[in-house]
């Protein structure tokens, strides 16, 4: 009898020592990631990273400013396709939507934000690349907004979702009009948490390179131009990383670095929001 | 002001609410046409390929753009042993990790866990690539792979040169990269038990361990799969980390210390510079089975999620 519950006690020990090792080992990586960012990036940024467009290869110097002035074009613009598109799909699910309707569509947008983001670009490039006739900056952002409509869409129609039904009730009540009360009262009490949801699609895309290897293309050079090939700061650390040489790979690391203080002040900025409400 | 009913603003051609609703349908069922217009395109631009090779796309092992030979065998071989095999180490430590955070630890530690884990799915691919190519790759190279291969070298699996550039590297990169959400799913989704279940497991005596193997895990079982099923639809299409680490050689080799290729690398690597129509077509039909492949997957998933709970396929 004895026996038996000691069997069971260490069982249970073990699985729990075993859980425990589990979790340790899932974050080592992370540490390990985090370590080499910060002391390979903090050692390789200097003004020029940030000032400079990079140099041909094998000479010293130069830095990744282009790269960094393109993502910011390509996400600017592709927000601009992305958000409206996502935002007000989001209010005909939780506004107007039967349920069945919604529910295929909500069922599409999770699919969708399933699909591997280079079947995006191919996509992209057959539709607009080949049209035009060029490599684009506009077809990157086509692509990455085509990234951020399912992630947009389902976190604004969980917050719609939040809004009580007696304020739009209140409002409609009043004699406003559903479309003016949907802008007004519903979209304007949930926009808390819909920026929080635009800025985690934000940094989600801020880090996509597979779907500008063929659209946005990259360059080397300062381009402004929408309808030619544009630098993106995750092309350019993709690039770099994979030549040979040392000083290529000094820029990826200060990149990365960018790249991923980027992005957490973005995630921090949306927890930030989603707190103050 | 004179206050007009509704009524009588519908009387009139344009209204705000018809315009307003109009544009919401459009836009909530471009979604649906986003979907089939993926499908339709990768479709239509594989047919030279499609009909050029038919079935044999996918079983010939010859892939040479100049000589004009396209067999996709090598990639889906890569593709499958490398989102498998990292799928089966994943798995017991994502399960085991989020089963930690929601049933062992207390609440705080458990939720600045998860911080991190979120952290970490965070992380864009090409710096875990870059962190793979510039760091990982050398040191297998260094150790890992000279140990393998001196101990376990009769078995078919580790044998050959280490060049640290490798289906093992490309193994340990997905490992690393699907851990994060499998788990974040796998956590929401045990959120979802029902604290009731565990307490009649701890009324019956069970310890710690006996509740979460009799209660929790067998009513999270088809939620944890579909997490499950989401992390291996991710490391299936999972592109720049592997393209970066797994040696880009299409070669069908069971050994985790050679190269090898996979479906999204090869798109990566040859398609902006196609040599002919023909071999772009081909590396389109490369694409269109990913997304079958990825479609199925995804539906499957979702739908093992959505009967357990909508926030976990919500958030996910």
């Amino acid at each position: 009898m004895m026996t038996a519950i000691l069997r069971r006690k260490m069982t249970n020990g073990l699985m729990m020592l075993a859980m425990l090792a589990a979790t340790v080992t899932v974050l080592v990586p992370l540490g390990l990631i985090f370590f080499y960012i910060l002391k390979m990036g903090f050692s390789s940024i200097n003004l020029d990273l940030f000032t400079q467009i990079p140099k041909p290869p094998g000479e010293v110097g130069g830095g990744m400013a282009n790269g960094i002035i393109g993502s910011g074009l390509l996400i600017g613009v592709a927000s601009l396709i992305g958000l409206p598109l996502g935002i007000f799909g989001a209010v005909y699910l939780s506004e107007y939507g039967t349920s069945r309707i919604s529910t295929m569509i909500r069922f599409s947008a999770d699919v969708l934000s399933g699909v591997p983001s280079i079947i995006t670009g191919m996509v992209v490039y057959g539709l607009v690349v080949v049209p035009m006739k060029g490599f684009s900056a506009l077809a990157g952002s086509l692509a990455l907004a085509l990234i951020m409509i399912p992630i947009v869409l389902r976190t604004t129609e969980e917050q719609l979702k939040m809004v009580p039904m007696t304020l739009r009730e209140a409002s409609l009540a009043l004699g406003v009009p559903l479309w003016r009360t949907t802008l007004k009262v519903t979209l304007k009490s949930a926009l808390k948490g819909i920026v929080t949801g635009v800025l985690l699609a934000v940094a989600r895309v801020a880090g996509e390179t597979a779907p500008l290897l063929f659209t946005a293309l990259g360059n080397m050079f300062w381009s402004h131009k929408l309808n030619e090939p544009i630098a993106a700061l995750p092309l350019q650390i993709f690039n770099f990383a994979i030549s040979p040489y040392d000083d290529w790979h000094r820029l990826a690391w200060g990149g990365a670095l960018v790249l991923v203080t980027l992005m957490f002040s973005l995630s921090l900025l949306a927890r930030w929001f989603g707190r103050a409400r | 002001m004179i206050f007009l009913p509704p009524r009588w603003n519908i009387k009139r051609g344009l209204n705000g609410d018809f315009v307003f609703k109009g544009m919401t349908v459009l836009f909530a069922f471009s979604i649906l046409g986003i979907l089939l217009l993926m499908t339709v395109a990768m479709y239509r631009q594989s047919l030279p390929s499609l009909a050029k090779t038919g079935w044999s796309f996918i079983t010939a092992k010859e892939w040479d753009p100049v000589e004009g030979n396209f067999g996709a065998l090598p990639y889906i071989h890569g593709s499958l042993l490398s989102s498998l095999l990292s799928l089966a180490l994943a798995t017991p430590l994502s399960i085991a990790t989020a089963l930690f955070i929601t049933e062992v630890t207390n609440r705080r530690l458990g939720s600045m866990i998860a911080a991190l884990v979120e952290l970490l799915a965070a992380i864009p691919s090409v710096i875990y690539g870059l962190w793979g190519i510039l760091v990982m790759a050398p040191w297998l190279q260094r150790t890992v792979e000279p140990f393998l291969n001196d101990h376990f070298g009769s078995l078919p699996f580790f044998s050959g040169a280490p060049y640290g550039v490798s289906m093992l590297a490309a193994v340990l990169i997905l490992m690393i990269m699907i851990v994060p959400i499998i788990t974040s799913i796998t956590k929401e989704v045990l959120l979802a038990v029902p604290d009731s279940q565990r307490e009649a497991a701890i009324a019956l005596g069970a310890t710690r361990w006996e509740m979460i193997r009799m209660a929790v895990l067998p009513y999270g079982r088809s939620g944890i799969l579909g997490a499950v099923i989401l992390g291996l639809g991710r490391a299936i299409g999972e592109t720049m980390a592997v393209t970066m680490v797994i040696g880009n050689t299409p070669k069908i080799s069971w050994s985790l210390l050679d190269p090898g290729y996979t479906m999204p690398s090869v798109i990566a690597n040859e398609f902006a510079e196609a040599s002919s129509d023909l071999h772009a077509a081909a590396l389109m039909e490369i694409g269109l089975i990913l997304l079958v492949i990825t479609l199925v997957i995804n539906i499957m998933a979702r739908l093992l999620l959505w009967s357990v709970t909508r926030t976990a396929g919500g958030k996910a």
